[in-house]
């Protein structure tokens, strides 16, 4: 994982430490690393020089009695300014239109097939539409059938026509059989294309042209890298499209190409898609976009990714428990398990904001947990189930029978209540900045 | 509407236009910029800067590439743009990991007297599947015996689509229902590569992420299971990256060396807009040569990596 940009500033910023103004030597450093932690992040380089530009001008014209301390200015200057470019307030999908029309657009692999799907099921089910699902992909192998397994997976039906390799007269004919069977909203999935593959953006036009969309997605890769600018500019001036889509958010991509994207063609990016199955759809969320690119830790992904190690029944059983309080030493160890399958514990507190920088000297292993799992080894199973329990006379006998001391034990205790607490706000979805020492060792 | 709006309007303009011109113009800036002197130029760095982060380098690498070329330059005391742009060329290709097929131009692979097995893994969507049909097309026409195992048992019709590559290239394919054990998929293939006398075995996996713990597990376990049929399976582990792929390739890298020790790079959809740049960064630190390239969606379109076409092709337009 690339080191925070929080943690970067504040090393750039001791520079500036002690001068009562933000000045074009002194504020030099600090836009380099902020130009840096964007290319790392993936956004296009012209756009990343564009950005710290801007940052500056802005800077540059703030009241310098307000800064005096420079440093937490320019983190909340640059925050602002990428939060208010990613869109400050969500878009919703057009879905006007009888019946709507939603066209899917994008490179090969960005998750086109994969978005219609789950788009179906969430305006079905958000939206009670009714929707109908058309696969104009003729050329992939087996573009046709993945699409109709999705079908058949969410009760969605497909329109296909074995054998028609033209995708236009498909979409059209699409559109007369929907409205015939009264669907209200019908959602055309076509094959990935390149941009500089001229037949088929012509090809790709002229679907648009056949069935004048009521909304044109373009969906992205969160991964692209700096070619994202390019592709979206040449989809853009082809299709004019309404949204962009960005798809495998579920990875610990920077995601920067959003950010190019939205400088380059100034249109919203309306949902991501968090994963492979068919409810993995999320809405666009401007400022948590702003935070991922920034690095400054990501309390959603780090929840997610706790999630993803949990079978489905585990995370109903902890969620209750968690919302009754009855959150015991018999799940702290089903969690310390848990966290030490998940493989790297620094990278994975580091995705907890303000971590990141406590825990930089900080060597964690995963022994770290040996001493604990032998203190809860040495509990009762009475003491386990109900931490209440613990007294004077209790924790000495936990503290020799684990062969470690009543300190040790009372840290754990301590500890236990803490995690408690915080993972009753996890659960509850705040935010919520852990006293470092839960980590220390 | 704030900074942003008008700076969306204000600049789109000279983006655009921008965006077409940097490349064409470097090596005529190379040359104002350099005749005469003895230390590369500002200008010419910054260039050159933008050229190989552009070209999704990463900073780090393009960091390490400009100082190797002030070292050589002020060493060499070059003479003129020339020796300057081969220079170039040279230091950043020498970053690539040389691939031992590198000057062969046929799909050659080491005769063991056991099928040699290639497991090819990598993220969601960036070519898995395809390019094991043009590795088998490849092996096929150079006479090859080949069977392919389509232990993708996840996605939505992934067999399908395998199935269909392996009539278009004609191998012959084992598989099993959708939902079932890859492992045991791979199991099966290798069984009966083995029985069968094939030359090469190709397994596809189905694409994952490589933070999710559980599915790399799953690569590990598929891995180990083979080698209960050819001890030493698999002979390669083929990561496939999308060219177009930014960062977060050296992550792949990474993750997926952890857990099956990955052998060979190959890097799809080079025949976009996109360079790909990122693999220089990767094959340097992972020390895994890049094998192949995937320049289209036919059973042609694929080619054996060439470094230095790979690093022509940043200055290009
Ligand atoms: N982890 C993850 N995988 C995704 C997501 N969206 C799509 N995928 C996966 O990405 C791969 C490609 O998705 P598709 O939906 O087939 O992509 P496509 O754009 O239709 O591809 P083409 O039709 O070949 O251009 C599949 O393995 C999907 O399961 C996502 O949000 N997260
Ligand atoms: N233009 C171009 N497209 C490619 C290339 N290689 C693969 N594709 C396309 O990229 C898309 C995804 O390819 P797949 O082979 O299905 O990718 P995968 O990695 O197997 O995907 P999952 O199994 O879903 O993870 C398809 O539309 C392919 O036709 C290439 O070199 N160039
Ligand atoms: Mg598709
Ligand atoms: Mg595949």
């Amino acid at each position: 994982m690339f080191e925070n940009l929080s943690d970067k500033l504040e090393r750039s910023f001791k520079l500036l430490k002690g001068q009562g103004k933000i000045t074009e030597i002194n504020i030099a450093e600090t836009l380099k690393e902020v130009r840096r932690a964007l290319l790392d992040a993936d956004v296009n380089f012209k756009i990343a020089k564009q950005f710290t530009d801007t940052v500056k001008e802005k800077a540059l014209g703030q009241d310098v009695l307000t800064a005096v301390k420079p440093g937490q200015m320019m983190v909340k200057i640059v925050h602002d300014e990428l939060t208010e470019l990613m869109g400050s307030t969500a878009t919703d999908i057009n879905l006007k239109g009888s019946p709507s029309v939603i066209l899917m657009s994008g490179l090969q692999g960005s998750g086109k097939t994969t978005f219609s799907g789950k788009l179906a099921k969430y305006l079905k089910e958000k939206k009670g539409k009714n929707p109908i699902l058309v696969a104009c992909d003729v050329y992939r192998p087996a573009a046709i059938e993945q699409l109709k397994v999705l079908g058949q997976q969410l009760n969605i039906p497909v329109y296909s026509e074995d054998g028609n390799k033209n995708p236009v007269a498909i979409a059209k004919e699409a559109i007369r059989f929907a409205k015939q069977r009264g669907h209200d909203l019908v959602i055309v999935d076509t094959a990935g294309r390149l941009a500089v593959d001229e037949e088929m953006m012509n090809e790709i036009s002229a679907i648009k042209k056949g069935i004048d969309p009521n909304e044109i997605l373009f969906v992205v890769d969160s991964m692209t890298g700096q070619d994202a600018v390019n592709t979206a500019k040449e989809f853009n001036d082809r299709l004019d499209f309404d949204g962009v889509v960005l798809t495998k958010l579920d990875g610990d991509t920077r995601g920067g190409a959003a950010l190019s994207i939205r400088a380059v063609v100034n249109k919203p990016i309306k949902f991501v898609g968090t994963g492979e199955k068919m409810e993995a759809l999320d809405v666009f969320h401007p400022k948590r976009m702003a935070d991922r690119i920034l690095g400054m830790g990501d309390i959603v992904s780090l929840v997610e990714k706790a999630q993803e190690q949990f079978d489905e029944q585990e995370a109903i059983r902890l969620q209750k428990k968690l919302a009754k309080d009855q959150f015991n030493f018999n799940d702290f160890l089903a969690q310390i398990n848990q966290v030490k399958k998940m493989g790297n514990l620094k990278d994975l507190a580091g995705m907890i904001p303000g971590m990141g920088k406590a825990l930089k000297d900080v060597e964690i292993d995963d022994n770290a947990f040996v001493h604990v799992e032998a203190i809860i080894y040495s509990m009762t199973p009475a003491e386990r189930e109900d931490p209440s329990l613990m007294n004077g006379t209790r924790r000495k006998r936990i503290a020799d029978g684990s062969g470690t001391s009543i300190q040790e034990v009372n840290r754990l205790l301590k500890q236990f209540t803490e995690t408690r607490k915080m993972m009753k706000m996890v659960a509850q979805g705040k935010r919520f900045t852990p006293p470092a020492r839960n980590v220390r060792r | 509407m704030g900074l942003f709006g008008s700076f969306t309007l204000k600049k789109k303009e000279s983006l655009d236009k921008g965006l077409s011109k940097t490349k064409e113009s470097f090596f005529g800036k190379l040359s104002r910029a350099i005749v005469g002197k003895s230390k590369v130029d500002d200008e010419v760095l910054d260039n050159l800067e933008e050229i190989l982060i552009s070209s999704d380098v990463g900073v780090d690498t393009t960091l390490k590439i400009i100082e190797r070329i002030e070292k050589r330059v002020s060493r060499d005391k070059y003479l003129g743009v020339n020796e300057l742009n081969s220079i170039l060329k040279e230091e950043i290709a020498s970053l690539l990991e040389e691939n031992n097929s590198n000057d062969v131009s046929d799909f050659d692979l080491p005769a063991t007297g056991e099928p040699y097995v290639i497991m090819v893994v990598g993220v969601n969507g960036v070519g898995k599947t395809t390019t094991i049909g043009k590795l088998a097309y490849q092996f096929r026409e150079s006479g090859k015996k080949v069977i392919i195992g389509a232990a993708d048992t996840f996605r939505a019709a992934a067999i399908d689509q395998l199935e269909i590559w392996a009539n278009r290239v004609d191998v012959p394919i084992i598989k099993q229902k959708m939902g079932s054990d890859p492992a045991s998929v791979a199991y099966d293939t290798v069984a009966s590569a083995k029985a069968n006398g094939a030359d090469v075995v190709i397994i596809d996996t189905a694409g994952r992420l490589h933070n999710k713990v559980n599915l790399m597990n799953e690569l590990t376990k598929i891995k180990r299971v083979m080698q209960k049929v050819i001890p030493d399976a698999p002979q390669e582990v083929l990561l496939v990256l999308d060219g177009s792929t930014g960062q977060n390739a050296f992550e792949q890298a990474k993750q997926f060396t952890l857990a099956t020790d990955v052998t060979a790079l190959a890097l799809t959809k080079l025949d976009g807009t996109a360079k790909g740049g990122v693999v220089i960064g990767i094959s340097d630190q992972f020390k895994i040569p890049v094998k192949y390239i995937g320049i289209g969606e036919k059973m042609e379109d694929l080619q054996i990596f060439r470094r230095k076409e790979f690093v022509e092709s940043f200055f290009e337009n």
